[in-house]
């Protein structure tokens, strides 16, 4: 099973190694990552497994999101479901 | 693998354009809840909803948080409550009210469906007595919702329901004067009342329906409105176009929520029903949509026009990203929920006879309408029988829910918080119908009736 970390915001140091910090910590392996600048924002996009994540993942989610909130940066993590079925037939 | 501009797009979609799915709504049966000792049959009824929807608000909950998609609502609608109450002559029908607002706490939904009577065709036992106890029902209790459909395209209108809903609807305003006149929020007149509905307040299990099932009910006018303020000065093919591809990727999102929500709660996907719903707040408007296509203020001449293709493209775009569509499906017009409905509203842009015309075109009816408070019942019952005969003859539904404002006069406000919130009181024609509407009696069905 996988999901999407999200990560927008004003860019600076260790953002990606907080957060996959985060990931090691609770198992969740990193598949895929990509950067981009759109409309002037930093934008990283993580793609993971949670098969394995050792706590439920609302909690997983909440800890990234506290994590973003202390960097400045917003951290939006949600089943990759989501944007599958909206943006692929 | 990972597309980076649509992950974005998403997010943006929810975060910034009030993206979200408005309601997910249980139906269930009470059916096997009639019981002609009426203390046994409120236990039942309360017994059984508890029963089958006490995971709903939290299974709606989870779903929102592993998908980042905000549900706004959870909701049950019910068997129409009349088909109970028929067991029980003689019974005070407003016991059922209060299981079902007992019920509805309980499990901590923010309304409850199907105090409701399908009369278009006639009175069968328990109807009149449901709907002569809509005033006392929808004012002791807080999260009930009631209906009644008065007509169909194959039944035709009936008309002494039309003339009693009037009085009804004033009834019910007077008898909830000391809380905004909310009780007439909560209760609908419908021509051709879907089944399947998941939106409230018209919500409720038609008797065509399985024991329980879960449908859904998507929104997003913001999405819309920003897709069309993107694309410029295209033409309205274009238009069309973009509504369509946004209206997809809308109901897509609903159709996920809806499949995992049948899954985790064991109960059947009923249908996605394909609504651009407004509410209140900044940046959620179909008003503003319409304004977005080159209106100067919704109510404008050419009101209608956009109105029509807005509907008809969210439709087209939403038909083939959902196994199964029902419910009301279109744009809705709810005047005190729309924050640009309020503003064209009060700068005296939109008016209860255009409105009457958009209802020709749109989802539903004259939704949410603040009107004074002495105006007489024959006139509101005149307004039910013009939207109903709208819905007959077009084969749609159309409904009528206003609110009578007691107290209050043309242009004064009434405010009644949350989703449902607050505008204007707004004139209607004062001359008399009253001969018409006492003559009482069944409206014939139209030739469209005769499709065998």
């Amino acid at each position: 099973m996988h999901a999407v970390i999200s990560v927008i915001g004003k860019d600076r140091v260790g953002i990606l190694a907080r957060v996959s910090g985060i990931c090691a910590k609770h198992q969740v392996n990193v598949t895929d990552v990509t950067q981009s600048v759109t409309e002037n924002l930093f934008a990283m996009i993580m793609l993971v497994d949670i098969s394995k994540c050792n706590v439920p993942f609302s909690r997983f989610a909440d800890e990234l999101t506290e994590a973003g909130k202390e960097m400045g940066v917003s951290i939006h993590t949600v089943h990759e479901d989501i944007y599958n079925s909206m943006h692929h037939i | 693998m990972i597309n980076t501009d649509d992950i974005l797009e998403t997010i943006h979609m929810i975060d910034d354009e009030n993206l979200d799915v408005r309601t997910i709504t249980m139906g269930i049966s009470l059916l096997d809840c009639i019981d002609s000792d009426i203390d046994k049959a409120c236990d039942k009824i309360y017994d059984k909803i508890c029963n089958y929807a006490g995971n709903l608000v939290k299974t709606g909950e989870d779903i929102s948080k592993e998908y980042g998609i905000p549900i706004i609502n959870k909701r049950v609608s019910v068997t129409p409550i009349s088909m109970v109450a028929a067991a029980c002559p003689g019974k005070n029908p407003v016991r059922f009210a209060l299981a079902l607002d007992r019920a509805a706490k309980a499990i901590g939904v923010n309304f409850i469906g199907g105090y409701s009577a399908l009369v278009q065709k006639g009175f069968a036992p328990g109807d009149y007595a449901v709907i002569q106890s809509i005033p006392e029902a929808l004012s002791r209790t807080d999260l009930v919702c009631s209906s009644v459909n008065v007509g169909t395209t194959k039944a035709g209108i009936n008309m002494d329901a039309v003339a009693k809903m009037g009085h009804i609807i004033l009834d019910t305003a007077k008898a909830t004067a000391d809380r905004n006149c909310i009780g007439p929020a909560k209760l609908v007149v419908f021509c051709n009342a879907p089944e399947d509905n998941p939106f409230m307040a018209g919500a409720f299990q038609g008797p065509g329906e399985p024991d329980c099932e879960i449908n859904v009910g998507v929104s997003g006018p913001g999405v819309v409105r920003t897709a069309i303020k993107k694309a410029g000065d295209c033409d309205i093919a274009e238009v069309a176009n973009i509504v369509k591809k946004t209206a997809f990727k809308v109901t897509r999102m609903g159709q996920l929520v809806a499949q995992e929500a049948s899954k985790r709660l064991c109960v059947p996907f009923g249908i996605v029903d394909l609504s651009l719903a407004p509410t209140p707040a900044v940046g959620d408007s179909v008003a503003h949509i319409l304004e977005e296509m080159g209106l100067e203020s919704c109510g404008a001449h050419g009101t209608t026009a956009c109105l029509a293709l807005l509907n008809d493209a969210v439709k087209k775009g939403g038909i083939m990203a959902s196994s199964h569509v029902g419910g009301l499906s279109g744009a809705f017009i709810p005047v005190t929920e729309d924050a640009g409905m309020i503003d064209a509203a009060r700068c005296g842009s939109l008016s209860i006879t255009k409105l009457e015309a958009m209802t020709a075109v749109c989802s539903v009816g004259l939704d949410m309408i603040a009107i004074p408070g002495d105006v007489p019942p024959e006139i509101i019952s005149a307004i039910i029988a013009d939207e109903a005969a709208i819905g007959l003859v077009n084969s749609k539904t159309t409904a009528v829910r206003l609110i009578p404002a007691i107290g209050k006069k043309a242009g004064d406000e009434i405010s009644f918080g949350g989703l449902l919130g607050g505008g204007p009181v707004m004139e209607v024609n004062r001359y008399s119908p009253l001969r018409f509407i006492s003559r009482g009696g069944r409206f014939p069905a139209p030739l469209q009736s005769l499709k065998n």
